[in-house]
């Protein structure tokens, strides 16, 4: 009997022992920040690390989450798929990631979720807008933005309204993001009885897009609607001018960078250039304080840092309105709960898109900059 | 349709040259030493970097004139990169110089990402770019449509088209280039002659990756913008180019060039831009089935 009770005992301290080391060793939520942090879209990358570790550090001075602080790993994708299932393995498995940030190219975030799904732990990408993202009905798998067939309705719509074109030229970049926004485009100028003249690829990486540019001129068309990122829209708007080609371009928000006007080799190319993109967030009241710390730091918040900061912040929210570290229940959370962001009241649906999407127009003035319409 | 043909012309001319201009390296490489140097490309990528950096410092001590500006660039890009093809044959190719055929290949490929890696750790990631230098354009009426060519294009078109003389006179009638023949035609002869092959073949390094430095001044200027990776895209491209015009030939690599970057031009304006390069692979294949050589190499013949 004595020997019974010894054992309970041991056993009791064995377990309280083992707890309180478990609770030291993880006394950090671990979130990766997944994204282009190399590459031709490293910039974006920037955005986001800049953007998420901004946040993590704004919520552990507030006391972290479930009383515990987030530590923030970096996970470069550089873009690319393949590399983004290994970076999301390596999250997953060696850095005991419970929520991720990211990824940026829809093209890495569809491969990488996966992963996170077979390992039940939530994603939320700041800029991943291709519907895929999240109709394949993983259970943990948000967004902080729109969709592409949400932002080509808009842009549709603003050709035939406000352009007035009857000649659309609409090009992408074959890639999953790229051509999906540009037939997402596509599908809305049909809807309003627009058919494009010309619709083609170009390839990633290049820089000489003379010959697709004089077959846009030859084709007569008003506008040029690009579906793609601005390592590829930068040079192709500046051979279009270059060839005396004055036709209207239009991108979306895979060009929301400064750097657009240094690929394109100056603002002359891009004034006049249009994109849809989220309503700027820096114009929103609640991120007024946040955006002061930016600035502070000599960093302008520009395109999706705020998106960043935002998704942490609902993945916080998340694990404190569980009451635990348990991604299972923080998913289920944040579809029935509104979270309060930087950029406003943000909710989700059943599938983990935002109920509301805000795209509008922005266009890029003489100096290099943009600004919402 | 007006003036749509004679601009896909031009657009073909430009990109072609370039190609023509990066292909020499990879001829004559191959060439001499029978290697294919897959770090070729990467040279090119540096030297737009080294463009922008001479641009950005000649700039900043006031000198604005454009042929000043431009003349400056060229030779200190030529330099400097030229030191670069001498210290990438010395550490990635000349230890390898008697083993077998597949080591200088791999650790030619080594040095390619090697030379990746420097220069994004070192200059960044983000996409880099310089103003335009030369403003304006050319623009000729042709019935109802119009052909424009930038003054750029116009400078790209003859500096691509002197500098490729310049290096077929100096192989022809200089003593330099008559070493080269002579050591491509059989190293082993030339060496009991008296030529100190291991010398041409740094020469043959030096004179390839200035080649690519013109053509990284050239596309800088053009395309005002390029970043790490630049250097991949256009190195598979100019090596297609050689293979076109048969490897190991010179005037070849120039004509692969042309021919390439016409057909690309062509075949985008006339079919549709997603298969273009899909086309020029299927050209590339076609003319090996046909002539293994390429158009203007000689077949290989075996001495008993």
């Amino acid at each position: 009997m004595s020997q019974k009770i010894f054992r309970k005992g041991f056993l009791a301290l064995a377990v309280t022992t083992a707890l309180s080391i478990s609770s030291v060793v993880e006394a950090d939520i671990v979130i990766g920040v997944a994204g282009p942090h190399t590459g031709a879209n490293a910039s974006f990358g920037e955005q986001y690390w800049r953007g998420a570790t901004q946040a993590a550090d704004d919520i552990n001075a507030a006391g972290g989450v479930n009383g515990e602080k987030i530590k923030l790993v970096k996970a470069d994708d550089a873009c690319e798929p393949k590399q983004a299932v290994s970076v999301a393995n390596r999250l997953v498995d060696q850095d005991k990631a419970i929520g991720v940030v990211g990824h940026f190219c829809s093209s890495s975030t569809i491969p990488a979720s996966e992963v996170y799904d077979e390992a039940g732990i939530i994603a939320i990408t700041p800029g991943s807008t291709n519907p895929q993202v999240t109709e394949r009905g993983l259970s943990g798998m948000f967004r902080m933005c729109g969709r592409d067939d949400q932002q080509g309705i808009v842009a549709g719509d603003y050709i035939v309204d406000v352009l007035k074109a009857k000649k659309v030229a609409i090009i992408h970049d074959k890639d999953t993001y790229g051509q999906g926004l540009a037939d997402a485009t596509k599908a809305q100028l049909a809807k309003r009885g627009v058919k494009e003249v010309l619709y083609e690829g170009l390839t990633r990486g290049e820089k000489d897009f003379n010959a697709l540019v004089t077959k846009i001129r030859a084709s007569g068309a008003e506008v040029v609607y690009f579906g793609g990122l601005h390592p590829e829209a930068g040079p192709l708007v500046r051979q279009m001018r270059e060839q005396g080609l004055t036709a209207k371009f239009l991108s979306g928000d895979g060009i929301v960078t400064d750097e657009l006007v240094t690929t394109a080799g100056g603002p002359q190319y891009t004034k006049g250039v249009l994109m849809t993109f989220g309503a700027d967030p820096r114009k929103i009241e609640d991120g007024k304080a946040v955006i002061e710390k930016f600035r502070a730091a000599g960093f302008e918040p520009e395109g999706y840092t705020l998106y960043a900061y935002a998704s942490l912040q609902a993945l916080a929210a998340a694990f404190a309105g569980a009451g635990a570290n348990d991604p299972a229940k923080a998913s289920e959370w944040l579809k029935s709960h509104p979270v309060q962001t930087v950029m406003g009241k943000k909710e989700w649906d059943g599938k983990g898109d935002l109920k509301v999407s805000d795209y509008v127009i922005y266009e890029w003035d003489d100096a290099g900059k943009y600004h919402q319409q | 349709m007006d003036g749509i043909i004679l601009q896909q012309l031009i657009n073909g001319l430009t990109l072609g040259s370039v190609y023509g201009l990066i292909a020499i390296g990879y001829t004559m490489v191959y060439g001499i030493i029978g290697m294919i140097n897959f770090a070729h490309g990467e040279v090119y990528m540096i030297s737009a970097y080294i463009a922008a950096i001479t641009l950005a410092i000649l700039a900043f001590f006031g000198l604005e004139s454009f042929p000043l500006l431009i003349l400056g660039t060229l030779l200190f890009t030529i330099a400097v990169t030229g030191v670069y093809g001498f210290v990438i044959e010395r550490i990635a190719y000349k230890p390898l110089r008697n083993s077998t055929r597949l080591a200088p290949l791999i650790s030619a490929i080594g040095m390619s990402l090697i030379l990746q890696n420097y220069v994004q750790l070192s200059q960044g990631a983000r996409q880099q770019g310089v103003p335009t230098l030369l403003d304006g354009a050319l623009k000729f009426h042709i019935g109802e449509g119009f052909v424009q060519l930038t003054y750029t294009k116009v400078f790209i078109l003859v500096a691509a088209f002197l500098g490729m003389a310049v290096l077929t006179y100096v192989i022809q009638r200089t003593k330099l280039g008559r070493m080269c023949r002579a050591t491509q035609q059989d190293r082993k002869m030339a060496s009991i002659l008296g030529i100190n092959t291991d010398r041409v073949i740094s020469y043959v390094f030096v004179i390839g990756a200035a080649m690519a430095a013109l053509a990284g001044v050239l596309i800088t200027m053009n395309y005002g913008t390029f970043d790490f990776y630049a250097g991949f895209i256009i190195g598979i491209k100019a090596f297609t180019a050689a293979v076109l015009g048969g490897i190991g030939s010179l005037p070849g690599a120039m004509l692969g060039g042309i021919i390439l970057g016409i057909a690309e031009a062509q075949f985008s304006g006339m079919v549709n831009t997603d298969y273009k390069d899909v086309f020029s692979f299927s050209l590339l294949v076609l003319i090996l089935i046909f002539r293994p050589q390429g158009l203007l190499g000689r077949p290989h013949v075996a001495k008993v």
